[in-house]
């Protein structure tokens, strides 16, 4: 019995040293082709990212793509919120930021020296759900959007509306308003826009990422605004025009600054840009006050507003940003607002008019690492 | 921990204190956040909170009990394994589930089955179902929030009704009590304490949960956020915070968000203490059924 005892016991030792130097093989078979690897390639450069969630699946398409033609560059980018890519753009713990509105003065003070890089453009649509009008095209002016929103016109058959429309029947239930109940880049668009059409709207709400909503219900994201507008009749809400397009929910026509009721469309939300990117700032000076909504142009929509990448205009300002790496994210950009907007147009992002693209490639060259230009 | 997080809590919010008062930001009914309008109210919140927990307790708390006793006192034991079994899966769902179920199917069952019946029952005779029901509203919350909870509630309280000693039961029956009257005068007071203890544990849940509220209250802002009837679109603390915290810019609006925080923390240390005070005064009755027959 003794000697079986000690038998096992050896017998489980040297199972033991077995499975220990399997291990150990293992371990070593892991690290060393790594360690050989990371040799080999040791100028990878790893560029971070953080900010607003509606360029995401543009800017990671980017990232995929970007990798055929540089493979020694990792993007990686968060999507947290635009105020959270402002804050941690400010923090300089990212090497750019994004976000949907233009840094405040106040964020201006508190991040100094920072450029905008309009990289896309997006735009935003009233959806609504109406029995009786299946498909898009109700018509609508800036006035009245707003007076629904304020909770003044609360029936869909107000003369109002049925001015607009004399060819549709439109029922006498109530408007049943739905907006975003989270802080959102696409509620500061809106917001902006009704501001900027309705005197009202502007006295009483303002404008801003979250609003005091005088009326209507909230839901979480475009999903769940798109959500609310699908299972409940009577709705309208607002959604991003790429999300509206991908789940096919019906959205009114809109009449711009020169009287046409213009279609939410890529073409119509490039045009009001085109036409309104003349007075455009240099990437260097304050945007805070820019806005694309309301645009002038016989063709344009006028719910757009452009996404911004955030750099600073010396790159050495963030300690985390080193020579090589500085030129890659320069370089990547410089990539992403030319062929980049190719990508841009099949997820349904608008792409940058050529006005803009131009703009900011200058902006790109005034950029510099330690006061030597990048590009 | 506790006090680490109290701690920066109160520090992150005494901007918003020093900027609404105390008392102004606890009573205050605004919630604007556009620059150059700041005022920041937490009451109708607090009002949202405690209304959508409420109608969970209502709702969650006697069939939890009821499904406890059926399975503790009165199910064959061959049923009682698969069901307890069932209970404690639902009990490892994680809320999301239930809010994005809530959100895609249950809401519109609500809308159609209970909230336009009693609607079109009273036509705005009855002040609480005064409203024209969308199904993104309290109750829908509330009764989710219920569904979320029983499965706690009643797992805890079949494990409490289960140590209760047999002695107990017999003594009862062999006073002559049908078995219901053996429950009721033998099993739930042995029993109370811990069945308390569940209720408030489901209660601590319910007020704290977030994202399933978030999705299916209506998150409405201001002074529409105080219910007026049983229908009405709502917010809770913790759903505002999840809402605003993300895009929340100004430093302003942050502070605001995590005075909500620290509202909500008190709000959830009256709620134990008071607990605790309710289960002591009760565990010094001797529990049994003295005076009772």
């Amino acid at each position: 019995m003794n000697k079986n005892k000690v038998l096992l016991r050896e017998f489980n030792m040297q199972k033991n040293m077995i499975i220990m130097s399997i291990v150990a093989g293992l371990l070593l078979g892991i690290i060393i082709p790594s360690s050989i690897f990371s040799v080999h390639a040791q100028n990878k450069i790893i560029i971070n990212g953080a900010g607003a969630t509606f360029p995401f699946p543009l800017i990671d398409t980017w990232r995929v793509d970007y990798k055929t033609i540089k493979p020694e560059v990792d993007i990686n980018y968060q999507s947290i919120g635009s105020g959270g890519g402002v804050k941690q753009f400010t923090a300089k713990t990212v090497d750019f930021g994004a976000t949907d509105a233009p840094l405040t003065a106040q964020e201006m003070q508190s991040a100094p020296g920072a450029v905008h890089i309009p990289e896309t453009i997006g735009s935003v649509v009233a959806a609504y759900n109406i029995p009786s009008i299946p498909d898009k095209g109700l018509k609508l002016t800036g006035e009245v959007l707003g007076d629904i929103f304020l909770g003044k016109i609360t029936k869909w058959n107000d003369p109002k509306i049925q001015s607009l429309n004399p060819d549709k029947t439109l029922p006498g239930d109530d408007i049943v308003v739905v907006h975003r109940s989270d802080g959102s880049g696409t509620t500061f668009v809106w917001t902006d826009y009704l501001s900027n059409v309705s005197s009202a709207w502007s006295q009483q709400v303002g404008k801003g990422k979250s609003v005091a909503w005088p009326t209507g219900i909230g839901a979480p994201g475009n999903e769940g605004v798109a959500n609310a507008i699908k299972g409940t009749a009577n709705t309208i809400g607002y959604i991003e025009l790429s999300y509206a397009l991908t789940t096919k929910t019906p959205f009114a026509f809109i009449q711009n600054k020169e009287g046409n009721f213009i279609e939410p469309s890529i073409a119509s939300t490039r045009a009001a840009v085109a036409a309104q990117s003349g007075a455009l700032p240099k990437g260097d000076q304050p945007w805070t006050n820019v806005t694309m909504v309301n645009a002038g142009g016989k063709d344009s929509y006028p719910i757009a507003s452009f996404s911004y990448l955030l750099l600073y205009k010396e790159l050495s300002t963030d300690p985390n940003i080193d020579e090589p790496k500085a030129k890659a994210l320069v370089d990547f950009i410089a990539w992403a607002i030319t062929d980049g907007q190719k990508t841009g147009e099949s997820l349904n992002y608008v792409p940058l008019p050529d006005t803009v693209v131009k703009l900011d490639q200058d902006t790109l060259k005034s950029l510099t690492y330690k006061g030597k230009p990048l590009l | 921990m506790v006090c680490l997080v109290t701690f920066s809590v109160f520090r992150g919010s005494i901007q918003i204190f020093s900027y609404e008062g105390v008392i102004g930001f606890l009573t205050g009914t605004d919630w604007n956040a556009v620059e150059g309008r700041e005022s920041f109210g937490a009451l109708p919140y607090i009002v949202g909170t405690l209304a959508s927990s409420a109608i969970a307790m209502v709702i969650g708390v006697p069939i939890s009990l009821g499904i406890a006793t059926f399975v503790s006192e009165m199910s064959p034991p061959r049923l009682a394994a698969p069901i307890s079994f069932v209970i404690e899966l639902l009990a490892a769902v994680p809320s999301i589930i239930y809010g994005l179920w809530a959100l895609f199917v249950f809401r519109f069952w609500i809308r159609d089955l209970i909230e336009m019946p009693l609607y079109n029952a009273f036509h705005g005779s009855l002040p609480i179902f005064a409203k024209y029901p969308f199904g993104l509203d309290l109750f829908t919350a509330g009764i989710v929030l219920a569904i979320m909870i029983i499965p706690i509630i009643s797992s805890i309280c079949r494990e409490v009704m289960r140590v209760v000693p047999n002695s107990q039961r017999e003594a009862a029956y062999s006073l002559g009590a049908t078995r219901w009257e053996a429950v009721r005068i033998a099993v739930f007071p042995y029993a109370k304490a811990g069945i308390l203890g569940a209720a408030i544990l489901g209660l601590g849940r319910a007020v704290g949960e977030t994202i399933l509220v978030t999705l299916v209250i209506g998150n409405v802002i201001g002074i529409a956020a105080i219910p007026t009837t049983l229908f009405s679109q709502s917010q809770t603390l913790s759903s505002l915070i999840a809402n605003e915290f993300n895009e929340a810019s100004s430093d302003l609006h942050l502070s605001a968000l995590i005075g909500l925080g620290a509202v909500l923390l008190i709000l959830t240390m009256i709620i134990n203490i008071g607990a605790r005070l309710l289960v002591r005064k009760m565990v010094k009755v001797p529990t049994g059924e003295k005076g009772r027959r």
